[in-house]
């Protein structure tokens, strides 16, 4: 039963999750590297924006520039933790290829760590990528560390350049670590090895952006995954009633009689909890229009709930068990 | 104690302000807001421009922002006897930064900064290059003088604050000695450079150089030597707009979502701007659940709800339990905001707040932002 690969992505082994601003991205990442470490498994959560999102989430203490473990899932599967910081990694490439480490540090000093990358943006972008492959791609003994990596990556308005890093820094020098880095970054995030997934609300907005990422994402021959549908409103009456009360056809003396039954005071709250109901279906069905334009992309979609909140751990277990059996394996 | 709610329609008839900033975290509604500010004030007799800076393409649309020029359109269906009018535009951050570069240099000058790869990718995706800019077109529309009253919207930035401080970050990097230093060697003799600089600048110059490779730092040499007569111009002109925001003419209003982030943004906004002594009008606390039937209980609807699916049940009993659950799940959500709000007016008692009910379905033409207008105004 372990490493059944989801028949969605078939071999996808690096999952980069991107969305609109504030649409789940940080929690779906998490509920999905939970997902994929079901049945024994390791996988690793990433971050990169230096934002301690994974730590806040899993209510820990900010994660060290260490792999760390943050949870573990059913059946003996762990889920390990690092946020990459853009100046360690800088430090650690420095060292690798010009044997600078501590050139680095008297930089970091003169703020021109801040400034290098804020004149050369692709440069922190191929750092940050170029860890991001190192971690998907790492073995020990001939076996990979880790069975899945996801990454809880920038939102959809930057993730094309992001992810795009041979684009970036090809204005960077021709010949040398950096390119033959971004190169090898490139070959990973093109390849079957990874999948894109876009986390979207059922608004207009969001849903916006994840048409013009996907967009973006193909035209640079980067594969997208799935979309993930987050926070999504159930409708809490019958189907029947719904479709009345979006009609405005929803009968307040239908409830009173409940009312009066359950020995409520039915003449002021029956119109006033109809009226309530009617709302509660005008928000369920508005919906359908994104979920519409959503299923004219024709890609795996799942849905999750909009749960009370704020999300804790063992919401991400709830969530995690709906994309297991949505069929994300 | 408290302060009393924030009345727009006290602040919008005043023709003394002439700046509402509309600031916050990402995704609260900055855009609905600003809009159906802008609205309200027009309809209310006033000519007005909205500067939106990322509407949704349904706003956009219902705004008549279909052709981006980045100048300001009359906005139709807006009108009142008083002779009110509404102008709109949405902000294009590349054009404005142009723009700028045109009016400060020669044409021949301003070719080659246009076409210098280093300017490129500053005045297109710079993290702040669009709160500078934001910042920049509404000085040029005050200086234009074409409206009494200016609404703008603020990018959507994780951090509200970002609106305040990167506009001068950024002024900082372009008018900084780093950059100058870089491009110094192209431009002075090396010895002396060597003196002033010392040591650990060249050893950075040239990691650099084997790192990004010449062209970049070429690039950006050529950029800064092009950008000569403008140098020291870029944090002059960020902190004229900084200063221009704390005249008494402006108005900051804050907008929040019920939620902890959001709240926490505002919190930290408003004390930015105390600390400044940058004019806050109130907070918008967006998107908020009320029930029609508060003296119903959460708990109670519950409780009646399972008494009546204990039972063998009618169609009208399904519906009404159904109806109490929709109801306590109501209940639930605006107690829980209403405990984040009040810890945010515990915090802050002397701040007027204003709560705008979450709308049934997305904000996108005139009709559903007047709705909006008249709930910031009170009256919903
Ligand atoms: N399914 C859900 N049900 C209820 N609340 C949710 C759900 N998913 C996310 N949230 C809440 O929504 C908020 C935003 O989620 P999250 O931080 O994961 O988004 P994000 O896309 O990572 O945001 P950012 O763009 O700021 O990184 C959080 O408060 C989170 O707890
Ligand atoms: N009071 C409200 N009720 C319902 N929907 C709203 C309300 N305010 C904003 N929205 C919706 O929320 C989304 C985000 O609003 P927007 O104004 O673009 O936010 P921001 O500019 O802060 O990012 C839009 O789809 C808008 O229609
Ligand atoms: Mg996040
Ligand atoms: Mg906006």
């Amino acid at each position: 039963m372990p490493d059944t690969p989801a028949p969605d992505w078939p071999g996808a082994r690096l999952h980069i999750v991107t969305g609109k601003g504030g649409t789940g991205k940080t929690t779906v990442a998490a509920a999905l590297a939970i997902t994929l470490a079901y049945g024994g498994r390791r996988t690793l959560l990433l971050e990169v924006e230096g934002r301690q999102g994974i730590a806040q989430l899993f209510d820990c203490p900010p994660l060290p520039y260490r792999e760390t473990r943050v949870a573990t899932a059913p059946g003996g599967g762990e889920v390990q933790a690092l946020a990459v910081d853009d100046e360690a990694a800088l430090l650690d490439y420095l060292d690798m290829f010009y044997n600078l480490r501590r050139a680095g540090r008297a930089l970091r000093k003169m703020g021109a760590i801040d400034f290098a990358t804020a004149i050369a943006p692709g440069l922190r972008d191929v750092l940050l990528t170029g860890k991001v492959k190192e971690a998907t791609t790492r073995t020990a003994g001939g076996k990979r560390v880790y069975d899945a990596v996801v990454l809880d990556a920038p939102p959809t308005g930057r993730i094309t350049k992001f992810l795009n890093v041979t684009a970036e820094v090809s204005g960077l020098a021709k010949v040398g670590p950096i390119k033959t880095q971004s190169d090898g970054v490139m070959a990973v995030l093109r390849s079957s090895q990874t999948a894109v997934h876009i986390v979207t609300l059922l608004e207009e907005m969001p849903v916006q952006e994840t048409i013009d990422a996907i967009t973006e994402l193909t035209a640079t021959g980067i594969p997208v995954g799935a979309v993930f549908v987050n926070a999504a409103r159930a409708s809490l009456l019958s189907p029947a009633d719904q479709n009345r009360a979006m009609a405005g056809r929803l009968g307040v003396s239908r409830v009173a009689t409940g009312l009066k039954l359950a020995g409520l005071d039915a003449k002021v709250l029956a119109k006033r909890l109809t009226a309530e109901a009617v709302e509660h279906a005008q928000r369920v069905g508005v919906q359908d229009e994104s979920r519409e334009r959503i299923g004219e992309l024709e890609l795996p979609t799942y849905e999750l709930p909009l749960l009370p909140g704020p999300i804790d751990l063992a919401d991400l277990f709830e969530l995690a068990d709906i994309l297991r059996k949505g069929g994300v394996a | 104690m408290s302060a009393d709610p924030l009345d727009v329609d006290v602040l919008l008839a005043d023709p003394t302000t002439q700046i509402v900033v509309c600031c916050g975290a990402g995704g609260v509604g900055k855009t609905t807001t600003s809009a159906a500010l802008a609205l309200r004030a027009a309809d209310a007799g006033r000519t007005v421009v909205v500067l939106t800076i990322d509407p949704a393409r349904r706003l956009a649309q219902a705004l008549g922002l279909t052709t981006l020029d980045n100048v300001p359109r009359l906005v139709n269906g807006v009108g009142s006897a008083g002779g009110g009018r509404l102008w709109a535009m949405q902000l294009d951050m590349k054009r404005t930064f142009d723009e700028i570069v045109e009016a400060h240099s020669t044409p021949q000058r301003s070719r080659q900064i246009l076409a210098n790869p280093f300017y490129q990718s500053l005045s297109s995706s710079f993290a702040g290059t669009q709160e500078y800019m934001a910042m920049e077109k509404l000085g040029q529309l005050r200086t234009l003088g074409d409206w009494d009253l200016i609404v703008v919207d603020t990018p959507p930035s994780r951090s509200a604050l970002d609106f305040l401080d990167a506009p001068q970050r950024m002024a900082r990097f372009l008018d900084g000695r780093m950059l100058r230093l870089l491009a110094a060697p192209a431009r002075a003799g090396g010895r002396a450079y060597l003196k002033v600089v010392g040591v650990g600048f060249t050893m950075f110059a040239r990691l650099l150089t084997k790192i990004l490779g010449a062209q970049v730092l070429t690039d950006v040499s050529a950029f800064v030597g092009a950008l000569d007569t403008m140098f020291g111009g870029f944090r002059q002109r960020a902190e004229a707009t900084y200063e221009m925001l704390r005249r008494p003419g402006t108005a900051f209003v804050v907008v929040a979502a019920p939620q902890p982030d959001a709240l926490r943004e505002a919190s930290y906004f408003v004390d930015r701007l105390n600390a400044d002594s940058m004019p806050l009008a109130g907070v918008i606390v967006n998107r908020v659940h009320r029930s029609a039937a508060p003296e119903l209980s959460g708990p109670r609807a519950e409780a009646a709800a399972e008494v009546l699916e204990g039972q063998n049940s009618p169609d009208s009993q399904a519906l009404t339990s159904a109806v109490l659950r929709i109801h306590a799940e109501l209940m639930f959500v605006s107690r829980r905001e209403q405990r984040l709000t009040a810890r945010f007016t515990k915090a802050h008692p002397e701040v007027r707040l204003r709560e705008v009910p979450s709308l049934a379905g997305d904000v996108h033409d005139l009709a559903a932002l007047r709705v909006v207008g008249a709930a910031l105004a009170g009256q919903s």
